[in-house]
């Protein structure tokens, strides 16, 4: 008796390591790296404080489909599109600090409620292949933007600027300075603990968005959500607007993905207007499942240790890399390995469980038979 | 007013037909409140057509609706859809859960009917944005298991249920439903424990005992005698009788049920040879195929006959074949021609030359875009490198269009394939003619042993008669052993040397096919344990 409850500790915990073993390995990697890397212990939390004010609302903007049963919303890469026009329109007109970032907040949200009906309405067109339209109709979409961006700008919306604008009279430069509004909301209200600056006012904006989502779950819409996200068909029976609640959740994670964006650059300082939101999909996504969320699942202590553990890896990486192989750009190209790497192996073993979820009914079947067959 | 002598539920010369057929014929019956009322019949008798046309379901709407008039409370009505019969008092479980898995009891059982509460949010953008009361929500599911007087834990989720609490939690949600009047239970029972049934059976009782009518559908037919008021029996699509509960037996429901033409039918000449080895033996059998589970079935063919597999629909007949051959996850052990064949790798089956004529024609059986001649030869030529001619030694091999064209060519004629030409292609043939497509397949095979899964469903009578006669052919001219696996207990009878009926993933028994119908609907509608 007393073997088998041993017997059954050693196998939670074997379960239990082995439904966490993303989270688990980059773990393992950062405590390697850190030692070799040879930062201060004040360095690397600066550096974690300011990178998670960066990025966490953006993946928090994540969840809300994964809820309604939509998978990774590789779509959020439109959100962040409208909020690099914000930003570009408010560059323009010169309204910088605090201002030009709620500005930019402002003008991002119809754009983002637009794209995300759009994609929300292909997405329930391809019910069950979420992930793969959101990733391609970001590329389509990406040509609708710079199509807006290089040839419209200038030539048919008005830019006045001409730091902004590329030497031929239109279309946008490259890179779009936000030297004026670079950390303004960080280092609002910010305070310093012995060197290490802690942006209050974004982490209290980031705490807000969490706080929204938790009781958003408790919502008529929330529930309605989760419904939907479990089984279309039962909640569609029952009476719930399955497309409509897919579209609204798409809408919501679009609008706060454009906002998360502007938060995500006034941190950075600079816009690289053709690249910025190219990657940044994938990246979020990457950072949640490293928290150890899967298609199916995420919550927001999922964000919040992705957030700490993706970009540990991403500060201690290319110094590991270079103190060991003299090599710094390694760590550029571990950040696309890794973020690639993890996506895959999350995809993987999603499907890997669902299957043994499904063998496990063959087995209960054996188990009662063979109890049949012992009485 | 509402006149107390009014019955609750009254159906007026219902009919009802689908693309020609007619699947329900002047049914009549009246439901009084507070009454429970069995209905009894068999696969296809058209239960679950009347039930839908109840309930108002879509695909009686887009069939071209029906004829007759329902009455509730002496009124007529005509229901659009499933919420307009809600909201007239009808609830309905249905065989299949309708269950959020991920949900506890209580969410499932207010899904979608949640109590809410208003807040500032919801003031600006809608009341989908009011917070849910998850107090009020408790005491409504409370509520809702204690009319139901079974002891069901609100806070589980549904996927850590025992089947039979899911059930219950189905059941639950429809009495949570206020309006209430009249609950459909449709096989309840199927997929609960005895204890289960029992406790469910009492809480039939208790809720005739409030006033709530119930029509409760089942094949235990000995369940409807303890807890019905009246039964009605149902067969092709008639009302055949309609009697007090306690005026009637199992053995006098099962002949209403079956009792269609006795003295005809039955092969006179079936041959059982009790000296016949035994070619595939079937040992402790469990396959997980969904809807059709089968549970430790032992079954002993032997050699040259035609075995038949009946039984009711969901009770595990189709899981038989779909196991033996590897297509579904199965275990035990299956022993052909004294060798053991190796569960779930259908390569090996066929190689061991078995053949399976499944009864997922479109979607297993044929080469849909690709020509007669392709789906005849296909597989003989991937399995036994069959139709094939060799150049270089080996090297090379080439398809022999010749030979397969006269192999087609030979079926079309033997089996009376209606086509255009040997080249037409297989989803442009009447479903009948599929059929006999998938059985030259087979029979392209040559093999020793051949399943065919519902050979003859979906198909016109003329048809059903040559694809019958072609099997009896196969196996008594070729001494190839055949099973047959079938809903239709009449053509079990004209075609079988033995039947085996499955109830319940088990058999449940197996007689000499010149046995009387009533035998096998006992065994049909038979408990195994």
């Amino acid at each position: 008796m007393s073997m088998n409850d041993n017997k059954g500790g050693g196998k939670r915990l074997l379960d239990l390591a082995r439904n966490n073993s993303v989270p688990l390995m980059f773990i393992l990697i950062c405590a390697v790296c850190i030692p070799v890397s040879g930062f201060s212990p004040a360095y690397l939390l600066n550096e974690i404080l300011t990178r998670m004010g960066r990025n966490t609302f953006l993946i928090l903007s994540l969840l809300i489909p994964i809820m309604a049963g939509m998978g990774l919303n590789f779509g959020m890469t439109l959100g962040a599109m409208a909020g690099e026009i914000g930003l570009i329109l408010v560059a323009d007109w010169q309204i910088w600090g605090i201002p030009g970032i709620i500005l930019a907040m402002i003008i991002s949200i119809p754009f983002s409620i637009l794209l995300g009906l759009m994609c929300g309405n292909l997405m329930n067109k391809a019910k069950g292949r979420e992930m793969v339209t959101g990733y391609i109709i970001s590329f389509f979409v990406n040509g609708l933007y710079q199509l807006v961006v290089l040839y419209m700008m200038g030539s048919i919306i008005p830019i006045i600027h001409s730091s902004i604008k590329l030497p031929r009279g239109y279309g946008i430069r490259n890179t779009v300075s936000l030297l004026h509004m670079r950390q303004y909301l960080d280092n609002l209200l910010a305070i310093h603990i012995g060197g290490v600056k802690i942006p209050v006012l974004t982490f209290l904006i980031t705490g807000l968005l969490c706080l929204f989502i938790i009781w958003f779950r408790k919502t008529k819409l929330g529930q309605d959500m989760r419904a939907v996200g479990q089984d279309m068909e039962v909640a569609r029976d029952a009476g719930i607007k399955v497309e409509r609640t897919r579209i609204i959740a798409i809408v919501m994670s679009t609008v706060f993905a454009g906002l998360g964006m502007v938060i995500y650059l006034q941190n950075m300082g600079n816009l690289s207007t053709y690249s910025s939101h190219t990657q940044i999909g994938m990246f979020c996504i990457a950072a949640l499942l490293v928290g150890g969320a899967s298609v199916d699942k995420a919550s927001i202590g999922n964000v919040f240790l992705g957030v700490i553990l993706f970009h540990l890896m991403f500060i201690v990486a290319p110094s590991t890399g270079a103190k060991i192989t003299g090599d710094s750009m390694i760590g550029e190209y571990f950040r696309v390995f890794i973020s690639y790497g993890v996506i895959t192996l999350a995809l993987i073993m999603y499907e890997t469980k669902k299957r043994k979820a499904k063998g496990k009914a063959g087995q209960m079947l054996q188990l009662a038979q063979s109890e049949e067959d012992g009485q | 007013m509402m006149n107390n002598n009014t019955p609750l539920l009254e159906m007026r010369n219902i009919k009802k037909e689908f693309f020609g057929n007619q699947v329900l014929t002047d049914i009549n019956f009246t439901l009084d409140a507070g009454q429970v009322l069995g209905l009894a019949g068999e696969n296809g008798a058209g239960k679950s057509t009347l039930m839908k046309l109840l309930f108002g379901m879509d695909v009686i709407r887009e069939t071209g609706g029906y004829g007759g008039d329902v009455l509730i409370n002496g009124e007529k009505v005509n229901f659009a859809t499933p919420f307009d019969a809600l909201n007239a008092g009808i609830g309905m479980v249905h065989q299949e859960f309708s269950l959020i898995p991920g949900f506890t009891a209580t969410e499932n059982i207010l899904l979608n009917r949640e109590p809410k509460k208003r807040n500032i949010v919801s003031e600006i953008f809608g009341d989908r944005l009011d917070t849910l009361d998850y107090k009020e929500m408790n005491q409504r599911s409370a509520q809702a298991i204690d009319k139901m007087g079974v002891k069901i834990d609100a806070n589980m989720v549904i996927s850590d249920m025992p089947v039979g609490h899911k059930q219950f939690t189905e059941i639950a949600r429809e009495l949570s439903k206020d309006q209430l009047k009249l609950l459909i239970l449709d096989e309840p029972t199927a997929v609960l424990t005895e204890k289960e049934a029992e406790a469910l059976l009492d809480s039939i009782r208790g809720l005739a005992a409030k006033g709530i009518s119930v029509i409760f559908i089942t094949h235990r037919l000995h369940e409807i005698l303890t807890v019905c008021d009246k039964v009605v029996i149902m067969r092709d699509g008639y009302v055949v009788k309609d009697v007090p509960a306690r005026e009637t037996d199992v053995a006098d429901i099962t002949k209403w049920m079956v009792g269609r033409n006795i003295q005809s039918s039955a092969q006179t000449e079936s041959k059982i040879d009790p000296n016949a080895k035994t070619i595939l033996s079937i040992q402790h059998l469990w396959v997980d195929m969904p809807g059709e589970t089968v549970r430790n079935v032992s079954l002993d063919i032997k050699e040259g006959e035609i075995l038949g597999i009946g039984g009711l629909a969901g009770q595990g007949k189709l899981g038989i074949p779909n196991g033996v051959m590897g297509l579904y996850e199965a275990g035990g052990k299956v022993i052909f021609d004294g060798k053991e064949i190796p569960l779930n790798s259908p390569r090996v089956c066929l190689d061991a030359s078995l053949a399976f004529v499944s009864e997922d024609r479109r979607g297993v059986g044929l080469l849909l875009d690709e020509t007669l001649e392709w789906n005849v030869a296909f597989s003989a030529m991937q399995i036994q490198n069959k139709f094939l001619k060799k150049y270089l030694g080996g090297l090379i091999t080439w398809r022999d269009e010749k030979a397969i064209h006269d192999v087609t060519q030979k079926y079309i004629d033997e089996l009376m394939i209606k086509c255009t030409s040997s080249l037409q292609k297989a989803k442009e043939l009447s479903g009948g003619n599929q059929q006999k497509v998938c059985l030259a397949k087979a029979f392209a095979l040559e093999p020793k042993f051949l399943f065919v899964s519902e050979p003859t469903r979906g198909i016109d009578v003329g048809a059903k008669s040559l694809v019958l006669e072609a099997l009896k052919k196969f196996n008594r001219e070729r001494g190839v052993t055949v099973v047959m696996i079938s809903s239709e207990l009449e053509e079990l009878r004209i075609t079988c040397d033995r039947i085996a009926i499955v109830s319940g993933g088990k058999i449940a028994g197996i007689l000499p096919a010149t046995e009387s119908s009533e035998k096998f609907g006992m065994l049909m509608v038979s408990q195994v344990k």
